[in-house]
């Protein structure tokens, strides 16, 4: 079992790493940005050119370098969105389960309704109202997903607020927000980076699903949810337009699901999960 | 009892109440429905605007627009689509009984598979098949429910041609989204019934139920499911919002004419009536299968009603 779990965190380090660096050197190995057209390689097949090595679109660009390249959106989208609800929700999180009552009741009350309307939808709307961007998808992601991080960062923060060591500072006469700061925020780090890690695979799933509707990311700037739904016309004769990006999406958050799976056992060696 | 009933039902329409408002102030955000309607139309007086504001009821003030869309979706007269005039209501009542149905079904064929799985996977747990369930599971979860649904459209439909691609026109339509849905979640159940399971299985009572000498089988589902029924319906029922938001993704990729469809289509014409009822229906649908799901388990756990 230990040996197994050992595996585990090398193949999600492993695939993670991969697709991280290849994203991030995308510019150096594909000057281009995946936009360059061979229209005398249109709807190549894959492994038959060693220029195209996973085939060609229709209009001959080459799907191994828009595959990478398409990989900045979802990384950019998935580390962004994330870190915006990590921070709201955690000091949301801190100060709801610190001071209690009023804002203790309002925050839940608020995660309710949240938690009522799938994220599919609020973002449909969204966007049929401000257009389709990346910006704007990141801050709906943000602001659709801060209730998370703040009802794990409450839940850890009513446990500890009374124990020995919260107890001791206040006594000391240390300052409410630095009993926040230097004596509850280090003891919430554990489960809020699971979260975060989750959340960044989920969020990467969230963004292409969007923009395969045509309600993410503008199609023309290469990205895995706009391939896919592009190669969605050309199924019946090219279906390495449609296979490979979604490749990519699932060695990308597959390997961060190992981690936050391990991540998980790691922290709490108990859980059973 | 009765004071949780009430409190929860309380609870579960104020989170509708807020919904509406929400959808309600967002779609005004929109602009004017009156410019977006002639738009392309040719010579527009603003007088012209005023009839169609008027013909909508959008020269009422906000409170009175929101009021009469409440009061219009406890009558069931939604108001009309910007596109035809189709009355929203009829929309939704041929659209909702094809989402439920698709959820309902992916639900049962996801239950009748993780069942068996996770309690297999708990039993020998650490073992092979318990390993390879875990990172099936993992995997499972890795990928979007769009694309598996088109890789099984490539398989089954073009490549074998077992399958029909797409439409709710024959019964053999709802195999591929069904299938699509079922996987994902079950991806998820395993695990859920796997921990729940091996929580069950510490328990004297299937000690006892050992020493008894009864077979593995009956131990397993006669005595330990049942015990394992509570917490899994909970954890399903919480997911099913979940299961709605990728109802309404997989049935674009399969033109499933259900409430995905319908506000996919609603928001690429803007028809702002159609898509502020379905997110409203659907919503309220959420909280309603959570609110079920809250006082089943309060009814049959007096532990969870005095929390």
């Amino acid at each position: 079992m230990r040996r197994f779990k050992k595996l585990e965190f090398i193949a999600g380090i492993l695939l993670t790493g991969t697709m991280v660096l290849l994203v991030m050197f995308s510019g150096l190995l594909f000057p281009d940005g995946g936009e360059a057209m061979d229209l005398s390689a249109r709807l190549a097949r894959p492994g038959v050119d060693w220029a195209h090595i996973l085939g060609t679109d229709p209009i001959g660009r080459d799907v191994l370098a828009r595959v990478i390249v398409g990989g900045r959106i979802s990384l950019l989208v998935g580390v962004f969105s994330v870190t915006g609800a990590m921070v709201v929700g955690t000091i949301m999180g801190l100060v709801a389960g610190y001071y209690g009552k009023f804002w203790d009741t309002i925050l839940m009350r608020w995660a309710d309704v949240q938690l009522a309307l799938p994220f599919i939808l609020v973002a449909m709307t969204f966007t049929a109202i401000l257009g389709a961007d990346l910006w704007n998808l990141i801050v709906f992601m943000a602001i659709s997903q801060w209730v998370q991080y703040a009802r794990v960062v409450r839940g850890s923060v009513l446990t500890l607020r009374d124990r020995e060591f919260v107890q001791s500072a206040r006594s000391f006469g240390v300052r409410d927000w630095n009993i926040l700061l230097h004596h509850l925020l280090p003891n919430v780090f554990g489960p809020v980076l699971i979260l975060v890690t989750l959340n960044v695979a989920n969020n990467i799933l969230l963004e292409s699903s969007l923009t395969f509707l045509g309600l993410g990311i503008d199609p023309i700037i290469p990205s895995w949810g706009g391939m896919l739904a592009d190669g969605r016309s050309y199924m019946q004769t090219a279906w390495w337009i449609s296979v490979f990006p979604g490749l990519a999406i699932m060695a990308t958050v597959l390997g961060l699901n190992l981690l936050g799976d391990w991540l998980r056992d790691f922290l709490d060696p108990t859980a059973k999960v | 009892m009765l004071g949780f009933l009430i409190r929860r039902v309380l609870q579960a329409a104020f989170v509708v109440l807020v919904v509406t408002l929400l959808v309600a102030w967002a779609v005004r955000l929109s602009g004017d429905p009156a410019v977006m309607l002639t738009q392309g139309a040719g010579s527009v007086t603003a007088k012209d605007l005023a009839n169609i504001r008027t013909g909508l009821g959008l020269d009422r003030p906000f409170s009175a627009q929101y009021l009469g869309f409440l009061g219009g979706m406890l009558t069931g007269d939604m108001g009309r689509s910007f596109i035809g005039g189709t009355s929203v209501g009829l929309l939704i009542r041929h659209a909702l009984p094809l989402t439920i149905l698709l959820a309902v079904v992916s639900l049962a064929l996801s239950i009748a598979a993780s069942i068996p799985l996770g309690i297999h996977a708990a039993v020998k747990r650490g073992g092979t098949a318990d390993q390879v369930i875990r990172i099936l599971s993992l995997v499972g979860l890795s990928f979007p429910n769009f694309w598996l649904g088109l890789m099984l459209v490539l398989i089954f439909g073009i490549n074998l041609g077992w399958l029909p691609p797409s439409g709710a026109g024959e019964v053999s339509g709802i195999v591929m989204p069904a299938a699509t849905l079922a996987i994902i979640l079950t991806a998820t159940n395993v695990r859920l019934v796997r921990s729940t399971m091996l929580d069950t299985l510490s328990q004297q009572y299937i000690m006892v139920a050992r020493s008894k000498g009864l077979k593995q089988r009956v131990v397993l589902y006669r005595h330990a499911l049942r015990n394992c029924a509570i917490p899994l319906v909970t954890y399903i029922g919480l997911q099913f919002g979940g299961l709605i938001g990728g109802v309404v993704v997989v049935e674009r990729v399969f033109n499933w004419p259900g409430m995905g469809s319908l506000a996919f289509d609603a928001v690429s014409s803007r028809d702002y009536p159609v898509l502020q009822a379905v997110v409203t229906v659907l919503a309220a649908l959420i909280v309603t299968v959570n609110l079920a799901v809250d006082v089943a388990y309060g009814l049959l756990d007096p532990r969870i009603r005095s929390e």
